[in-house]
């Protein structure tokens, strides 16, 4: 039982870094309808920018996590002006394979600017607390409320602000979007900033966690896609749902078999989810 | 308001539209009937931007809009509903017309930081037009249903609504009345003649309801086949032997020709 909780701890933890990359996910699907390859590199490159505030203005990781959302949010942006915006019109499939090579290139970029090695942001040992029979880290509890802050500013933005609601219209209904005068681009815009500072406050809270690799990002793509499918494609309240969803039974999956197969449980229920109810996990609303 | 200038379009070696002449005058409900396959829903599309003409020209107050997208004829005032109502099935009634974009600043990256309390003053405004539209259409009790659960006549009220949410000055209307009841129907009917009398809206319907037709729309445009074959007012025109002709077929223009006399 003990260690039932203590894989649901380390699962939400896992689940909310999951959730914020796929509510970017989930929004760029909607509103752009395309898997996006290039997300899980997204959260590395945020990750490093981080690093390199922390490295050279020697801050907590709290306060490089803004610099770094903004930093990634305005590259998203970029990168969407100079490589998608061109092919919007084609298939989405052209779009999906322009992502994969944007992923390349961006875990490239990371290789030469910052190395290939495993990185940490702060070397030495935290002590993790102890209660009762479980152990917590400090950093954990950061990450936790961080990403819960996150969530709530997302939610404010998609059903308080005129932009939000556009965003939700665009993924609701497309042709009827562009007749009542959504202004379709800087929709498009807003979409990848967000997605791209989501993306990069994942990184950072899996950097705090783990490590920084230049394929930290691209291992949990397929995870962010499974969170994304379970929650159904382009809905971003599914969308955090399916990451925590994920993120616990990867985690409890380790009671049955090795660690080494988390990845493939996430595969199974994106199969699973596929196959038995393909508009996802939630009825109607959000 | 909207002319429209021998408009021709193929579809392959089909003439869906073959050089549509007419006008409909501001301030005016102008019927657009005929039977399937007449050609409406093609010259429809091409008022609306959906598609482009092979030749001819659609202006809008002397202005030439042929071919010019949607979204920017939105702009110029000019909106369309579609014939199977479209809604935001996951947003609520209210936030269906509270969407619908006219001039807000709240979308600029920049302004929408540094101008919050602004922001904030006109977001309530809409809010309150939106009620308002509600109200008038009296579906003010479904502002927080998702749109998604709406029957199809109340998402054909809320496509209205939609446009009165603009400064819309022509509203397209692609059969409005396709199957929504009859009480349903008459709430339609007697909107589209306050923002007609009202608000000063100039409509262009299409529609296959006779009834609905008579009671809304002067003048009445007939066409068949492509082909503009007869404009009035429905009085006349269900006299006219070319109008029975094209509803009943071939053959039949001599009986009418018969009773009509």
């Amino acid at each position: 039982m003990i260690e039932i909780i203590q894989l649901l701890i380390n699962g939400i933890l896992l689940g909310s870094i999951l959730a914020l990359g796929a509510v970017g996910a989930t929004m760029i699907f909607g509103v752009l309808r395309f898997a996006h390859f290039a997300h899980g590199d997204f959260m590395a490159i945020g990750a490093y920018f981080a690093l390199t505030v922390v490295t050279v203005f020697n801050l907590p990781v709290l306060a490089a996590l803004p610099v770094a959302m903004l930093l990634t949010g305005g590259l998203a942006i970029l990168i969407d002006q100079v490589v998608y915006r061109r092919i919007r019109r084609v298939q989405p499939v052209i779009l999906l394979i322009a992502s994969f090579a944007t992923a390349l290139v961006l875990r490239s970029f990371i290789q030469m600017v910052w190395g290939s090695s495993n990185q940490v942001y702060q070397v030495g040992i935290q002590l993790p607390w102890r209660i009762g029979p479980f152990t917590l880290k400090p950093d954990h509890l950061l990450i936790f409320a961080a990403a819960a802050g996150l969530v709530l500013i997302v939610h404010l933005f998609l059903s308080r602000t005129r932009m939000g609601k556009a965003m939700r219209a665009m993924s609701d209904n497309m042709d009827l979007a562009l007749v009542t005068g959504i202004p379709a681009n800087r929709v498009i815009m807003w979409t990848w900033a967000i997605g791209g500072a989501l993306a990069a406050a994942a990184g950072v809270f899996l950097g705090m966690d783990t490590r920084l690799h230049p394929v930290m990002g691209w291992t949990l793509l397929l995870p962010i896609f499974a969170a994304t499918i379970l929650g159904g494609i382009g809905r971003p309240y599914g969308a955090i749902l399916g990451g925590l969803v994920i993120g616990c039974a990867m985690e409890l999956s380790t009671l049955v078999i090795p660690g080494a197969y988390k990845p493939a449980v996430a595969f199974a229920i994106m199969v699973a989810t596929l196959v038995f109810r393909p508009q996802g996990i939630i009825k109607g609303n959000a | 308001m909207i002319e429209i200038e021998r408009i021709s379009r193929a579809f392959g070696g089909l003439q869906a539209v073959r050089s549509v002449s007419f006008t409909v005058a501001e301030g005016s409900v102008t019927g657009l009937i005929g039977p399937n396959g007449a050609g409406k829903s093609t010259l429809f599309s091409i008022i609306a931007g959906a598609l482009a003409p092979d030749s001819g020209a659609v202006r809008l107050r002397g202005e030439d809009i042929t071919g010019l997208p949607t979204h920017q004829l939105f702009h110029k005032g000019l909106v369309r509903t579609f014939q199977i109502p479209h809604e935001f099935s996951r947003m609520t009634v209210r936030e269906n017309l509270m969407v619908v974009p006219a001039r807000q600043r709240g979308e600029n990256l920049i302004q929408s930081w540094l101008r919050w309390p602004r922001v904030v003053a006109e977001d309530r405004a809409i809010l309150r037009q939106a009620d308002e539209v509600l109200d008038f259409l009296e579906i003010g009790h479904l502002r927080n249903e998702l749109a998604g659960n709406l029957s199809g006549g109340q998402k054909k009220l809320l496509d209205l609504g939609r446009t009165m949410m603009t400064d819309a000055k022509a509203v397209l209307l692609d059969e409005p009345g396709a199957g929504v009841n009859r009480t349903l129907l008459g709430k339609l009917a007697d909107a589209i003649e306050r923002l007609n009398r009202e608000r000063g809206y100039t409509f262009c319907v299409i529609e296959h309801d006779m009834d609905l037709i008579a009671r809304l729309c002067d003048p009445v445009m007939v066409m068949a086949n492509g082909e503009l074959i007869a404009e009035g007012d429905m009085a006349t025109l269900r006299r006219n032997p070319q109008v029975r002709e094209a509803y009943l077929g071939t053959g039949v223009s001599g009986n009418a020709g018969e009773v009509a006399s």
